[in-house]
């Protein structure tokens, strides 16, 4: 494993271009983009106003940067670096923007979500979406790129509207049984719509892709319900992690729960393999140390290293209690993704932050735990194999592979506590990001530990 | 303690205090009681003397004496005078009655012995009785303040059981409580929630209008210049027509994975489609061509041929991928009831196998389990044969349709391959079919004849013991001619079936008679036992065979 050097940035946003050759980073009002190899600038563009939110098109030609407090759009283009383009929502204001799927319009969410401007790069005309919802995921791409479905409500009722992307035609538009519609998303096959209502409320919702709904699950009452929803690739399962701290999956044949995974706080099955995270701090000799003490033996001294070691089972895990009385509680399944071959299926438990369960979905069984020693902030998987990146707020990423799994410190001078991460699309290379600055880690073919 | 019954004595002079001393005193132990009745008994000899001198004296000689005969003729005794009246006293008649007094003493003393044992008893049984009493009495006490304890106790938990229960109906009913208020809550809220959005509906239309109204210059969009569309053509205006293609498209890619789903599930179904059947041959495989008991064989034979014809069709009709319901079913059914039949095969396998265990070996079934075995052995690795040749010809027909030609020619060629390998296949099937037929008749002949055989060996060896016996029987009857007349009395006092039986003795023996009187006996007996052995065999009908030649035997006679 290489790991590049750090470079500055700001509000997370890194990212890698669809097609893999670039990587766009921003500092502040600056746009930079780089060679993805080589980490070149290629590209450097300036924007009006701090950049909140930047996304490649999908043919990876151009790149939107949205400032929210000024609300105003900036696309760039990478082919033609003098062409410009500003979309400025005035005073109907921004909190939203995203590239259709065709990446030639630009749909701007104003403020309290009053409308969905669909801007065109091509055409010199203007759609309006009404009454979008203000939710959580309200505007979802089929994974061809042929629908969107975009949730409304009106009348204190919840509606989902699907529009046909190449001509921004509406296709069906329909209402759904829920409360207080929270999120919706596409299968993979792009067949089926889910749609689940508000944590009040468990319920979920299958609707085709002609509007008819093919069925309701309801796994309890009065708890706190769905957290979060996760499609297998396959568009086979539908895990569905909820507050009562299990994962549901749904089978695409009945649509009924096939199984639940449990997250205890202790571990009993003996076939289940639990990695910790153990540090080690190096011993030094008493004679070598000198004043004052050089830098290499200064950073020798107080860095750690951490690896991984096996426990053994049975074993309890280090649980949080979650404040009974705010709401949106740190309790349930916070994070869900399968892998990309449809064998694995990771969880976080936020009750227990500091372990990632992964599920063997062939057998429906719980595969491999990982403990670390710090919160976890963000995992994913490799888009190639069955590769989970898993990073926990300070300067390691620790990667698993049914093979195995490793601890890597990334040798950089000072602090980089990794908040979030993302691959490239190859399979490769992933950038790691902190609040200031982010580093690129190439992966060897070879090293699949 | 016992009455003493005191004796009245007629006043006396003072000297007889001591008397009455003695008779009256009731200080009781018994040994001491004893003691003085044995004082009394054995008078010591001072008391002796004052005894004698107090009733007694030189002066009142006639008076006692008189005294004395008075009240031994009262007791009964005779007088001890001489005559009836006078004064000579009748010496033997005194001794007689002194005599009768010692030995009524006697008779006194034990009877009192007695009473005094029998006292003692009853007094030491009184005493147990009285401590068994006093136990019993505590015990009761004791069980009496224990039932009164668990009584205690039991309403104590009684109690604390009802008390639970409140406590369990009033959890349940605040638990009901709770549940009402969260609903009632909970609609309270949404009516909230949807007065307030409304609320929030009506700012956003007016804030809404107000954004539009002011028709603010800047919310525009400065491009430098416009971009092509990413797939490269020009742009359309929204039609019907595209609505309607927007439809089409949409039911297209429905339908598509509608397909490839189906097109999955008829693979899956496949393939478990032919897992079934190949399970079935294996059930077939296993399952005995021929039965070992006869009654079974007439059941079996039509069921096998029956299911012989159901693979065939089944296996025509899988090559054609039929999946409709009766088939499906007629699968499973034929599945199922093979299964059955070789659960049962298992079954009596398994009784054979406890049989052959306690002991109770037929040696028919054993010769006929062998054979079968081999035979099932032979026919199942011809079995293994076939498949393994099928495979290999499936994979070589499989190579050689993967070179690359058109969709139609391949399938024709597949359908004409499979054609002929079918049909070879049905050819071969048919030869196996009639060989395991007659392999079946080869069997069923052999454990026949097996059967014949064993029959036959057990009729040789009675007639060889009978003959046997015969020979013998010629040999020591020839002796016996001559006793005829003697030798039946001796037998007449048994049954009348004797009789008979020595009647048709004596008639088989006139012809041999030569034996002497002393050895006649036995073989008397011994044709006796014959004859009542042969009687036997000759009573049960069922054994015709034996019969036979017992008459035979006779007729020769």
């Amino acid at each position: 494993m290489n790991f590049s050097e750090l470079f500055r940035l700001s509000g997370l946003l890194a990212r890698f271009s669809p097609d893999g050759r670039c990587l766009a980073s921003c500092m502040q009002y600056r746009l930079a983009v780089r060679d993805a190899g080589s980490l070149q600038i290629l590209q450097l563009y300036t924007c009006l106003d701090q950049i909140q939110y930047i996304e490649w098109s999908s043919d990876s030609l151009f790149i939107l940067c949205a400032m929210y407090k000024r609300g105003v759009v900036q696309v760039w283009s990478l082919e033609q670096p003098d062409w410009h383009c500003k979309i400025d929502e005035g005073s109907a204001g921004l909190v939203a923007s995203c590239w259709s799927p065709d990446g030639r319009h630009i749909l701007n969410t104003t403020e309290f979500h009053l409308r969905i401007t669909v801007w065109s790069l091509c055409t010199k005309s203007v759609s309006y979406i009404k009454y979008p919802k203000a939710c959580q995921q309200g505007i979802a791409f089929t994974k061809d790129g042929r629908y969107m479905a975009v949730a409304e409500r009106r009348d204190c009722k919840d509606f989902i509207s699907i529009f046909v992307c190449s001509d921004w035609q509406l296709l069906r538009h329909f209402d759904t049984e829920t409360q207080d519609l929270c999120g919706i998303e596409w299968a993979p096959n792009s067949c089926v719509l889910a749609a689940w209502d508000t944590c009040l409320e468990y319920k979920i919702l299958l609707y085709s892709l002609d509007g008819r709904l093919l069925s309701t699950y309801r796994a309890y009452e009065w708890s706190l319900g769905i957290k979060s929803v996760a499609w297998s690739p396959s568009s086979q399962f539908l895990a569905i992690g909820s507050y009562d701290e299990k994962v549901r999956i749904l089978n695409h044949v009945t649509w009924k729960k096939i199984t639940e995974f449990e997250h205890p706080a202790t571990i009993v099955n003996t076939k289940t393999i639990v990695y910790k995270e153990v540090e080690k701090s190096p011993s030094v000799e008493t004679e070598r140390l000198s004043f004052p003490p050089t830098r290499a033996l200064a950073s020798s001294l107080f860095s750690t290293q951490s690896k991984y070691d096996i426990s053994e089972v049975p074993l309890s895990l280090h649980c949080v209690k979650p404040a009974a009385d705010r709401a949106n509680p740190k309790m349930g399944i916070g994070m869900l993704a399968f892998s990309p071959d449809n064998c694995f299926l990771a969880t976080k438990n936020d009750n227990i932050p500091n372990a990632v369960w992964i599920w063997d979905i062939q057998k429906l069984k719980l595969f491999v735990v990982l403990e670390q020693l710090c919160a976890i902030q963000c995992f994913r998987w490799d888009p190639c194999q069955p590769r989970l990146a898993v990073c926990t707020g300070n300067s390691n990423v620790y990667l698993w592979s049914p093979a195995g799994c490793v601890s890597v410190q990334v040798p950089v001078e000072g602090d980089f506590p990794i908040v979030s991460l993302s691959w490239h699309s190859s399979g490769d290379s992933m950038v790691l990001l902190s609040k200031d600055n982010f580093c690129v880690c190439y992966l060897e073919r070879e090293e699949v530990k | 303690m016992g009455d003493w019954k005191t004796i009245t004595v007629p006043v006396l002079s003072s000297d007889s205090t001591t008397i009455f001393q003695y008779t009256s005193d009731k200080s009781i132990s018994p040994p001491s009681m004893n003691s003085q009745v044995l004082r009394l008994s054995l008078p010591s000899s001072k008391s002796v003397h004052g005894f004698f001198s107090a009733f007694c004296t030189e002066e009142n000689i006639e008076q006692s004496v008189s005294y004395l005969d008075r009240e031994l003729t009262t007791l009964g005794f005779p007088s001890i005078y001489a005559e009836s009246k006078g004064k000579e006293l009748n010496l033997i008649s005194i001794i007689n009655c002194m005599n009768e007094l010692l030995v009524l003493q006697h008779k006194n003393l034990r009877a009192q012995e007695e009473v005094e044992m029998q006292h003692l008893k009853l007094g030491s049984d009184m005493d147990h009785l009285q401590n068994c009493y006093a136990k019993l009495k505590e015990q009761l006490e004791l069980s009496k303040r224990e039932i009164v304890g668990l009584q205690e106790r039991d309403r104590q938990l009684q109690s604390k059981n009802r008390n639970l229960h409140q406590l369990l109906k009033n959890e349940k009913d605040e638990v009901q409580k709770l549940q009402n208020i969260i609903s009632s809550r909970a609609t309270q809220y949404n009516h909230d929630m949807k007065r307030k959005e409304r609320e929030y509906n009506k700012l956003k239309e007016r804030l809404h209008q107000l954004v539009m109204n002011k028709k603010d210059k800047k919310i525009a969009m400065e491009v430098l210049n416009y971009v092509g569309r990413a797939d490269g053509k020009r742009g359309a205006w929204r039609t019907d027509k595209t609505e309607a293609r927007n439809e089409e498209e949409m039911y297209k890619v429905l339908l598509s994975d509608y397909e490839q789903r189906q097109k999955q599930l008829l693979v899956e179904n496949a393939e478990l489609k032919k897992v079934l059947q190949q399970m079935k041959k294996d059930i077939i495989s296993l399952l005995p061509p021929q039965k070992q008991k006869l009654k079974e064989r007439s059941e079996d034979g039509p069921v096998l041929s029956d299911l012989e014809e159901d693979i065939g069709e089944l296996n025509k009709e899988n090559m054609w991928e039929l999946s409709c319901e009766t088939v499906r079913e007629q699968l499973t059914n034929s599945i199922r009831k093979q299964w059955r039949m070789l659960k049962n095969h298992v079954e009596k396998l398994d009784n054979q196998v406890s049989r052959v265990h306690s002991g109770a070996l037929n040696e028919k079934d054993v010769i006929s389990r062998e054979d079968h075995e081999m035979e099932t052995e032979k026919l199942e690795l011809e079995i293994q044969q076939c498949k393994e040749m099928i495979k290999t010809q499936q994979q070589l027909l499989q190579q050689q349709l993967m070179c690359p030609c058109d969709d139609d020619t391949t399938l024709l060629l597949q359908d004409c391959y499979l054609l002929e390998e079918r049909e070879r296949l049905q050819e071969e099937w048919r030869l196996f079919r009639e060989q395991r037929k007659n392999f079946e008749k080869e069997r069923r002949s052999f454990t026949e004849a097996a059967i014949r055989l064993g029959l036959e060996r057990k009729a040789f060896e009675e007639d060889r013991g009978a003959w046997l016996k015969q020979q013998f029987l010629s040999i020591s009857t020839d002796y016996k001619h001559s006793e005829n007349a003697a030798t039946p009395s001796a037998f007449l006092g048994s049954s009348g079936q004797d009789n008979r039986l020595v009647k048709s003795t004596s008639q088989q023996r006139k012809p041999h008679c030569m034996l002497g009187g002393p050895v006649s006996a036995e073989p008397c007996q011994t044709s006796q036992y014959i004859a009542r052995n042969s009687s036997a065999l000759r009573k049960p009908a069922g054994d015709s065979k034996p019969n036979q030649w017992l008459e035979n035997d006779k007729e020769a006679e």
